[in-house]
């Protein structure tokens, strides 16, 4: 098969598609990994011209499915048509040449070469670069003409913000044709307004002749741009429906199974005296710019403060400042009235002693050892307080562990058991339960439930409230607004590095807090949004972006 | 006058002395940008100066011997690509493992095939790659400055020498400003991005294995039937290493790459001109001192007291198509 | 997201190691017959070079004693995530700090000396693996190439030393002056007849308490729960209050003094003074053993006496059969790591499928 131009090829493919209404069909679809049944007999009907949504719990089997599509993985049996006609994806160079082109997730982009260079690669029209990009200059221009994607050619992607990266994931499938574009989890990193752009320009795209498959989990955005939404759950394909003639609340039960009553039962706070103060306090990452800036705040005992805002804007490195994993460049922290020095790469086991706990928000990054026992895990932090002098006390440990297994219900039950081996929500089990036990005087938490499922999410809600009833000081950080709004006592917002606003979770209105975590102050133009939802289907709306364990670096 | 016959001398032995080096740091620098650490180039040159040596002393020519060198290098890689890349094991384990093969087998099978403890015989003549005199050379040789510079420091070099030094440019071309050398690049900042572009990471990373073999047998080549004349024991004596060191310095750039071998080499050649001299107040230096010093100073160097360096993000990661 | 079966935890330890090591033997043959020679008669005499006589047993347990200890230097380190190639120079510099306390304490019986050489050996091996061990900590320079350079920095330094310095005026071979007969480590056939002439001595149980000692240490103490927090995830070690550059440091200093251990044997014991390069590799073997031994106390005395075996056995070699050398072992210890290092995955996928098929056989399907 000669190799069309993008161009050409996409203009012979309109021609084609005008002889079948659907640009995509999937046929009892089937896959396995093992054991484990990750695609069940799947039939989806994708129309051209339209943004199909696809959405289910983490886990549901959705992105496995457009993996095949895309050709990363081939299905075990089923049959795969694009523009009618039936298609064996065996790699996603086959699939570009069909005209299905992904926007993945995390961007697959190569930080230190240029948006140009990016676009080009792989997609390369000679051996020699010069002029290669000279053409794709020019083909950039018209797709920026064409649908609104503004990007500077020559600007370098880690200079970029996310949603421009995002742009520039969204200019390479275009670039190479694709008549078909994949979006997987698109608006997890980016704030109220960028998604909003994303989501003008896949309307323009949309009404140009594209067709817009759409992975999420966010009901928000499946009512906000998608013409029919297929509803995943656990590996099947439950129903395909109208956007507009369904509701959230149908939506999210035929995800879930049942019948959706989460509301997490608290009585309101009374708080003490203050334990935790943060006084201008200014942060500098790895290279120097600083993340946190002037940043000032207090919690008092028996009060949950939720710091909201969109990822990036600072929050990472103010619970690293505060734990002692990173060190603080101005300002100080006070814990009970005494400033904490937490400088040094032991600054984490100093915050320990003063009574902080840190229930991080990358387990499998900071919180444990993967490669651990799950009773190591337990001790993980605390490791020189179980005997005394130079040995460890195992069979203490694994005794204190086996306590935590049963009151947590941490599944295997089985404190022998590598870690790595435990679910997202049992291993974040294991480190609340570690970081709680331990009696401290205040909590920092981030991101409490990303990656954990339903039935542990509860659990762990109940058990932040239970601290903070004891008497604790809780810091809670989470980019879930929905998680805040429903667990703080008080909402502090984070953008790029300082707190904009304050606001009570229960008068606060979702709207002006997504302006305030974008960065537009109060009493400016107020751009169009998504409207709000009724609370009981908050919890399924979780950013469940996945996190690979880190590979270790020492060498 | 004598000073500059002296400077010329000097500078002359640095080049001689810089080729091995900047052929593995080119090496070295082509597997490194594609995401793969390869300890191993110490090895390689090393069993590529044997397998030169070894074939140039019985076919009697140079060219086989160049021929064999780079064979050596391209089976060793294959190894480290295999055990690196398909069965994503931990590379530098496989370039130390390496490292200890090529002393092991060089000694022995040199031992077994030549009799000579590990020597392989002199080689003389077509055995070995002879100085090349460029045009007019002999006829330039009396011109004042210019004419020293032509015949000593610029002619008479072999071509394997001329050869390592074009490589420069070649490299620094072939890396930013093709399309290979732009694929090159992302596979060892974020495999991820080919991957998806439906781009074979493996096949990226085992192009630049072969270009690495074929560089660093070159290298290897160099030493034992261009710049000596045979293969001793453990000839290369670190070169390897000390490659590493400067790639790491120049911060995988080719021309920075150029000019810190040449620092190198210019050590290299001054300890030779110091040994047995005698310094103002504090006498005689003791050869060990001298010997020393090239490992002292790339300890410095790797200690970034003259600056710290950002590597290729994905270098020494075993890519897994994951999701 | 493939679901991998997990082999059974005898095959991961015992089966796959052994097929690696059957496989690095077999191609060890292939070079033998490559020469000309028998490799079955070779194995044989190895054999019996090895275990076969008390005298050749004694030699084994001699570089045994030396392999454990540089095992276990590469071993402690490997668990902090380090790769101590520097064992060699490290043992090598040790060697100094033994014969200048023993020379100091010259006259003095055995059980005074010993001790001394012991604390003196093990502050020398730390000293010079402490540095590139701060270079990694605070630098982060790759502590694979400051290791080897400083072996070779060793190797200067030390011939500078043993020859202009130590050398005793009017000796013509290159060493330093040399131990009395008492103050030297007495070696086992003084106890046991058995041993004959071979140099096996007391360093053999100072090796057995090494063993023992690192056992406990790595996985009975807190310190040993940090190197193993550290080497496997450096970020969560930091988040538990481990001091990652500390940790560095303090590791590479044991590892180092136990390779210093190697210069008890041999210049406190059986050289009775300081020669050049008497470390003769051991610092290397001792790379070898760490993988093969899987960096576990148990494993490295059962590849270090492997390994003596080799040695030994090697020697017997190299006396019967023209042709086969010392280097014939280097190689097979390369091979060794090549496959049980780099490339240990090589059998496990094919293992992997052989047990998921039986598994799924016995399940019915």
């Amino acid at each position: 098969m000669t190799e069309a131009k993008p161009e050409q090829a996409s203009a012979q493919r309109l021609e084609r598609a005008a002889a079948s209404p659907l640009a995509i069909e999937l046929i009892a679809i089937n896959k396995h990994f093992g054991p484990v049944h990750a695609n069940r007999d799947i039939n989806l009907a994708v129309r051209r011209g339209t943004v199909h949504g696809i959405v289910g719990e983490n886990g549901a089997g959705k992105s496995t499915l457009m993996s095949i599509l895309y050709g990363f993985y081939t299905a075990d049996s089923g049959e795969i048509r694009v523009d009618g006609n039936t298609a064996h994806i065996t790699d996603s160079r086959h699939a570009l040449r069909l005209g299905i082109g992904m926007v993945h997730q995390h961007f697959m982009l190569v930080e230190n070469f240029t948006v140009l260079e990016n676009v080009v690669l792989g997609a390369e029209n000679s051996a020699l670069l010069r002029p290669t990009l000279r053409k794709a200059r020019e083909a950039m221009k018209r797709l920026a003409a064409d649908y609104g994607l503004e990007v500077d050619p020559d600007a370098v992607i880690e200079d970029l913000s996310v949603g421009q990266q995002q742009r520039v994931e969204i200019l390479k499938a275009l670039y190479r044709g694709a008549d078909i574009l994949i979006l997987d989890e698109p608006t997890g990193v980016l704030t109220p307004s960028e998604a909003d752009h994303l989501f003008r320009i896949l309307r323009t795209l949309r009404d140009e002749g594209k067709t817009i498959i759409l992975i999420t989990h966010k009901l928000r955005e499946i009512m906000a741009i998608t013409d029919e939404v297929s509803v995943m759950r656990q590996g099947a394909m439950v129903q395909t429906l109208q956007t507009a003639e369904t509701s959230p609340a149908e939506i999210a039960e035929l995800m879930v199974g049942r019948r959706v009553l989460l509301q997490v039962n608290k009585a309101p706070a009374t708080p003490g005296r203050v334990l935790l103060e943060v006084e201008n306090l200014v942060v500098t990452d790895d290279f120097g710019i600083p993340r946190v800036k002037r940043v000032s705040f207090s919690i008092r005992a028996g009060e949950i403060v939720g710091i909201a805002g969109v990822a990036g804007n600072g929050q990472s490195e103010l619970l690293e400042a505060i734990s002692g994993m990173r060190d603080q460049t101005l300002g100080t922290v006070k814990l009970n009235g005494q400033p904490l020095s937490l400088q040094g790469d032991d600054g984490a086991a100093r915050a320990r002693e003063a009574g902080l706990a840190h229930v991080p928000e990358d387990r499998l990054r900071m919180g444990l050892v993967t490669n651990f026992f799950e009773w190591e895990n337990s001790v993980l932090g605390y490791q020189d307080k179980y005997g005394g002098g130079l040995g460890l006390d195992r069979s203490g440990a694994r005794k204190q562990a086996a306590e935590r297994i049963r009151k947590y219900d941490i599944r295997p039950a089985n404190p022998d058991l590598k870690t790595a081996n435990f679910s997202g929500g049992n291993q974040q089990k294991i480190v609340l339960a570690r970081e709680m036990e331990r009696n401290p005087d205040v909590l920092i938490v981030g991101q409490p439930t990303r990656g954990v499922d339903i039935g542990a999410i509860e659990f762990i809600h109940n058990q932040i409230v239970a601290m903070r009833d004891a008497g604790k000081a809780i810091l809670l950080v989470s980019v879930e607004l929905d998680e805040i709004r429903s667990l703080s006592d008080r909402i502090l917002v984070l953008f790029d590095g300082q707190i904009v606003g304050q606001a009570d979770p229960l008068t606060a209105d979702e709207g002006q807090l997504g302006l305030l975590m974008a960065g537009v102050h109060e009493g400016e133009e107020h751009p169009p949004g998504p409207g709000t939802l009724p609370d009981h289907v908050n919890p399924i709306e979780r950013s469940l972006t996945k996190l690979g364990p880190k590979q270790d670096s020492i060498t | 006058m004598q000073f500059f016959t002296d400077l010329i001398l000097i500078l002359d032995s640095t080049v001689r002395l810089a080729v091995p080096l900047i052929l593995a740091c080119l090496a070295g620098l082509y597997s490194e940008r594609a995401g793969i650490v390869d300890i191993g180039l110490e090895g390689k040159l090393l069993g590529s100066a044997f397998g030169a040596a070894a074939t140039a002393a019985v076919t009697g020519s140079a060219w086989m011997g160049l021929l064999a060198g780079v064979g050596v290098a391209l089976a060793m890689s294959a190894i480290h690509g295999v055990a690196s890349i398909n069965l994503r094991g931990n590379q530098t384990i496989s370039g130390v493992a390496l490292n200890f093969l090529a002393a092991g087998l060089t000694t022995f099978l040199g031992q077994s095939w030549f009799k000579r403890g590990g020597f392989t015989p002199q080689l003389s003549g077509d055995q070995r790659f002879n100085p090349i005199t460029l045009p007019f050379a002999n006829e330039l040789a009396g011109v004042p400055i210019v004419g020293g510079i032509y015949s000593e420091l610029i002619s008479g070099h072999n071509i394997l020498a001329y050869l390592a030094f074009i490589a420069v440019p070649v490299t620094a071309f072939v890396l930013f400003s093709t399309r290979f050398g732009l694929r090159l690049r992302a596979v060892g900042e974020n495999p991820k991005a080919l991957d998806t572009a439906g781009m074979s990471v493996s096949r990226l990373r085992y192009e630049a294995l072969i270009i690495t073999a074929v560089l660093v047998g070159i290298g290897g080549t160099y030493l034992s039937i261009a710049q000596s004349a045979g293969f001793n024991n453990n000839m290369s004596a670190g070169r390897g290493y000390i490659a590493l060191a400067a790639l790491i310095f120049a911060k995988w750039k080719p021309w920075p790459a150029l000019w810190t071998c040449l620092l190198f080499g210019f050590l290299d050649a001054l300890q030779f001109r110091l040994q047995g001299f005698r310094f103002p107040l504090i006498g005689e230096v003791p050869v060990q001192a001298i010997q020393v010093l090239p490992y002292v100073l790339t300890v410095i160097l790797l200690a970034g007291f003259i600056g710290r360096a950002v590597a290729p993000k994905a270098s020494g990661i075993p890519y897994v198509k994951e999701r | 997201m493939s679901a991998r079966v997990p082999l059974p935890r005898w095959v991961d330890v015992a089966l796959l190691p052994l097929l690696n090591l059957v496989l690095a033997f077999l191609i060890g043959g292939l070079i033998v017959l490559m020469v000309g020679q028998n490799p079955l008669e070779a194995v044989g005499i190895m054999l019996y070079g090895a275990f076969g006589y008390g005298s050749g047993f004694g030699y084994t347990l001699f570089y045994t004693t030396d392999f454990i200890f540089a095992g276990l230097a590469v071993s402690l380190a490997y668990h902090a995530g380090l790769f101590n190639i520097g064992a060699e120079g490290q043992a090598y510099v040790a060697g100094l700090g033994v014969i200048l306390i023993a020379l100091a304490l010259n006259g003095n019986p055995w059980f005074v000396t010993l001790p001394a050489m012991i604390v003196a050996g093990g502050l020398f091996g730390a000293f010079w693996a402490y540095i590139p061990g701060v270079l990694q900590a605070k630098r982060g320079s790759h502590i694979v190439i400051t290791t080897i350079l400083f072996n070779f920095i060793a190797t200067s330094m030390m011939g500078y030393i043993i020859t202009r310095v130590l050398k005793p005026a009017g000796v013509n071979s290159d060493e330093s002056a040399p131990i009395d007969a008492l103050s030297r480590v007495p070696q086992l056939r003084v106890f046991w007849s058995l041993f004959r002439n071979s140099p096996v001595n007391l360093t053999l149980f100072l090796a057995l308490i090494a063993l023992v000692f690192s056992y406990w240490l790595i996985w009975h103490t807190k310190f040993g729960y940090a190197v193993r927090a550290l080497g496997h995830n450096p970020t969560a070690a930091r988040y538990a209050g481990i001091s990652n550059a500390r940790m560095i440091t303090v590791v590479m200093a044991i590892a180092g003094a136990l390779a210093g251990m190697i210069a008890v044997n041999n210049v406190g014991g059986v050289q009775g003074r300081l020669i050049l390069n008497f470390v003769n590799g051991a610092g290397f073997v001792g790379i070898a053993v760490a993988f093969m031994g899987r960096a576990h106390p148990f494993g490295v005395a059962l590849s270090a006496l492997l390994f003596g075996a080799l040695y030994q056995g090697g020697q017997e070699l190299a006396f019967s059969m023209p042709g086969i050398t010392r280097e014939m072992i280097v190689t097979i210890q390369a091979l060794v790591i090549l496959f049980t290092g780099a490339m240990g995955d090589m059998l496990r996928l094919p293992l992997e499928r052989l047990f998921a098929r039986r598994q799924s056989a016995r399940v019915g399907g």
